[in-house]
């Protein structure tokens, strides 16, 4: 394999090529506490074509194969667990097309989601789509990818379920598309009418092909965005809270926050309510009839609304949110990982009570948050711990509070969400032994030599 | 090495490398390279595995620390309360490749023509004054302001051009003052910023002796460069000199009326100068020069003032040049920023972004189309009169 460097170098340029230590540590390991594994090559392709070029080869070499995006994950799913070449997307970046009145747009696989919110925000005010508050440098593509939620998860689900076609290179090297991009050129549906094979890709972290393009629905900005912020000292009453916010229709939005510090936020939960309109009016029938909804539990003094400062209020409108990325620095230590399972939120109260009993037992800062998927079907809650990267003792603790917290969410019902390779594990030795068979059936015959990201959704 | 206990806080979330609207990347290098180990975040986790032995001195490592233009773009859009010592922490690890002898050969000759000669382009010091044969520029004797011109306007084609245009405007507007001549030496800014701490204090030591022996306590810059040490640096070493650059001298005298244009018929982009706007905060100077004289139609780049992308001129590129070649190189991008503007001219207050804006337009082939000119040059060219 002596010269798969030059092979490389070959498709997509000497200058997008790396086998240099510096390059090989920092694509080995991403900001999560996954332990790191060194990538043999890194390749920043620019074209599909390159893209196809190196999967190829690398299927004749037997070489793994991990497209990356940002590499946000922070569960390691990029990290590439037994070498080979990572393959960083960002380079392919255009926004390829867009159609206004049905409302999608067309991005490369490395296109970010903040490039994407920007050339929306100049180019189309009349459109958004659901942006994750993730950082904006995370991609379109890896966001669905992982099933990745955003500002308009309460409304429409995953963002994954947001996708209206894929582009994808196969393990094989081929080229495919998937959903009425496969036999139209419109990418109107992933799957609808045709059988769904979105869910071949998504999902699968990279395991079944790398995503070239993605068809993303686009739906309407309201001119007007605000936020209130309902309070209650108890978390039993989240569930009924939310089924009758959920029940108004009248949000965009709808987060649940918990943490410890600063003492404002102590003791407290925290529902975050989005609202959008295209007139003050209609943000304040909206808002009457969600406040209307929680009469109740204002009337018997279980919760009311806090006012929110202006500051605050900016902060949380903005999107994406950036200080999601500053509770890394809550212990000035650079770092912080969640386990993040889907759960049905008649669970928060146990959720809330075991993040509280984990920080206390391992001693660590952390951050509760759930927000809500659909009109309530579903949450995702984070049980979140900052670290402090240069304090290997918070490090260890860190780990073992999360995989706790990852045995917990499992025990009562919930599915791990982007799992760490160690939650795949997990995950594949609970599920029904059909679906882990069904699995490895679809792994084997899309990808026979295990070359694309192996080591994930890999039962023995 | 100073600033060890921040460099593991960086979480890599990649908001320093963009626009404040996340539409472009913004840092030059990683613009250029596009491995992430070229962004700030890519520095700060591989200056954290060198500390800790995970990495060594290597030529990789080299060009990813010395090819940083300290531009400050990722200070601007860092989301971390550390993010005001990124470019520092970024000069640190620069040191400790300095001490450890091991960096690349473009920046020891940079310091050896400085240490030798005390100029980059190894010119004698008697030849540092040339740029001034013909204007009535006088050398230093008691004036309100000393003209401060730095190693490229001194010695740089482009830079000699802009200093006699600029010395030449403010002159015939009154302003007394003058230049030190052959006395002048660098004034340091890219020798610290590539790392030469010790070095950097003789010369600033220097400088600041010379500065205070012939009285001088205004000084007025042709260089941002040299604006930003004699502001920030300087201060540290007991030099505490009232600094301007010259182009907030001429907003002055645009703001009192004092002088007047003839029409100059163009349509102009203006370029920010990172260590004008980023690092000194001036952005509003030009620009006011610009909008007061008739016929200029100012356009804006999409990327300017806080977002401004930088020519990649700056951190010691500009002589080391690690940071330029190939058609991603920041100058290049940024002269095609302005061409987007449909510009004329592109404007700029910085003799060594004058230089490189100029040579990347005849890399790009558009030297006819869109000329570089440093705003004491466009006011040179329309300037009537006074109005006193």
């Amino acid at each position: 394999m002596s010269n798969i460097r030059e092979r490389l170098a070959d498709i997509v340029g000497e200058r997008f090529v790396s086998d240099k230590a510096e390059d090989l540590y920092f694509y080995g390991r991403d900001p999560g506490l996954m332990p790191a594994v060194h990538p043999d090559w890194v390749v920043l392709p620019e074209t599909v074509e390159e893209i196809q070029g190196i999967v190829k080869m690398a299927q004749m070499e037997g070489i793994p194969v991990v497209p990356m995006g940002a590499g946000m994950s922070l569960s390691g799913l990029v990290i590439p667990q037994k070498g080979g070449i990572v393959v960083d997307m960002k380079r392919m970046d255009r926004i390829v097309d867009i159609n206004e009145k049905a409302r999608y747009v067309i991005v490369e696989g490395g296109t970010s989601t903040g490039r994407l919110n920007a050339y929306l925000n100049k180019k189309y005010p009349r459109l958004r789509f659901s942006i994750p508050d993730s950082p904006a440098a995370t991609t379109v593509a890896a966001n669905v990818m992982i099933h990745g939620q955003g500002r308009l998860t309460q409304q429409y689900g995953f963002n994954s379920d947001m996708v209206s076609g894929l582009e994808v290179v196969l393990p094989s090297g081929e080229l495919c598309r998937i959903g009425s991009c496969a036999i139209s050129n419109e990418w109107f549906s992933k799957g609808a009418p045709l059988p769904d094979l979105s869910g071949l890709f998504l999902g699968w972290f990279g395991a079944t092909g790398i995503i070239t393009k993605a068809g993303i629905k686009l739906y309407p900005r309201k001119l007007l965005r605000d936020v209130e912020i309902f309070v209650t000292d108890s978390p039993d009453f989240i569930p009924e809270i939310i089924y009758e916010i959920t029940h108004t229709e009248m949000t965009e939005d709808i987060n649940i926050f918990s943490q410890p510090l600063p003492l404002i936020f102590k003791d407290n939960h925290h529902v975050v309510i989005y609202f959008t309109g295209d007139s003050e009016e209609e943000i304040e029938f909206r808002k009457k009839t969600v406040f209307h909804s929680l009469d109740l539990f204002i009337r018997n003094k279980d919760g009311g609304f806090m006012s929110v400062g202006a500051g605050m209020k900016k902060s949380l409108l903005e999107m994406p949110q950036r200080n999601a990325s500053t509770f890394a620095d809550v212990t000035k230590g650079g770092g912080f990982e969640y386990s993040g399972p889907i759960i049905t939120i008649d669970k928060y109260p146990q959720c809330t009570r075991k993040l509280d009993e984990l920080a206390h037992k391992y001693d660590l800062k952390y951050h509760g948050t759930a927000r809500i998927i659909g009109r309530g079907h579903a949450m995702m809650f984070a049980f979140s711990f900052t670290f402090n990267r240069s304090d290997a003792d918070m490090l260890d603790r860190t780990r073992k509070a999360l995989h706790e917290a990852s045995q917990y969410a499992l025990s009562i019902g919930g599915v791990f969400w982007k799992p760490t390779i160690d939650e795949q594990k997990m995950a594949l030795q609970k599920m029904d032994p059909e679906f882990a068979r069904l699995l490895k059936m679809i792994k084997t015959n899309l990808d026979p030599q295990g070359i694309m990201n192996p080591g994930n959704w890999e039962s023995k | 090495m100073k600033y060890s206990d921040i460099v593991h806080r960086c979480f890599r979330c990649g908001y320093c490398k963009f626009t404040d609207d996340y539409q472009e990347f913004n840092c030059p290098s990683y613009r250029k390279f596009r491995f992430d180990t070229f962004a700030p975040g890519g520095r700060m986790w591989l200056i954290r595995a060198w500390l800790n032995g995970e990495i060594e001195n290597s030529e990789r490592f080299q060009e990813i620390l010395f090819s940083c233009a300290t531009c400050g773009s990722c200070v601007e859009h860092c989301a971390f309360t550390f993010r005001d010592d990124l470019v520092n922490i970024f000069i640190s690890a620069r040191e400790e490749l300095v001490n450890s002898g091991k960096i690349p050969p473009a920046v020891r000759d940079y310091f050896k023509g400085i240490s030798i000669q005390g100029n980059p382009y190894r010119q004698p010091a008697k030849e540092r004054g040339a740029w001034a044969k013909g204007t009535s520029i006088e050398c230093y004797n008691g004036h309100e302001y000393l003209f401060y011109v730095g190693c490229v306007g001194s010695y740089d084609e482009i830079g000699m051009r802009t200093a006699r245009a600029v010395s030449t405007v403010l002159t015939k507007a009154g302003i007394s003052m003058g230049i030190l001549g052959e006395k002048e030496t660098c004034d340091g800014n890219e020798v610290k910023s590539l790392g030469e701490a010790g070095l950097f204090q003789s010369l600033a030591e220097r400088n600041i002796n010379m500065f205070k022996e012939l009285g001088i306590k205004k000084i007025i810059t042709l260089d941002p460069h040299a604006l930003n040490a004699f502001k920030k640096d300087y201060p540290d070493l007991g030099g505490e000199f009232e600094v301007i650059h010259y182009t907030q001298v001429l907003a002055s005298l645009v703001e009192s009326e004092s002088i007047k244009f003839n029409p100059f018929p163009a349509k102009v982009t203006y370029h920010d100068s990172c260590y004008l706007g980023r690092h000194c905060g001036e952005y509003d100077a030009p620009r006011s020069i610009l909008n007061a004289i008739p016929g200029i139609e100012l356009i804006e780049m999409e990327q300017n003032m806080e977002n401004s992308f930088c020519c990649g001129g700056g951190g010691g590129n500009f002589f080391t040049d690690i940071l330029g070649g190939g058609s991603d190189s920041p100058d290049r991008i940024r002269v095609r920023h302005a061409l987007a503007t449909g510009a004329d001219i592109l404007a700029v207050a910085c003799p060594q972004c004058a230089r490189m804006l100029e040579d990347a337009t005849k890399t790009e082939g558009v030297q006819d189309k869109l000329l570089i000119k440093d705003i004491g040059e466009i006011v040179s060219e329309c300037l009537t009169g006074l109005k006193r």
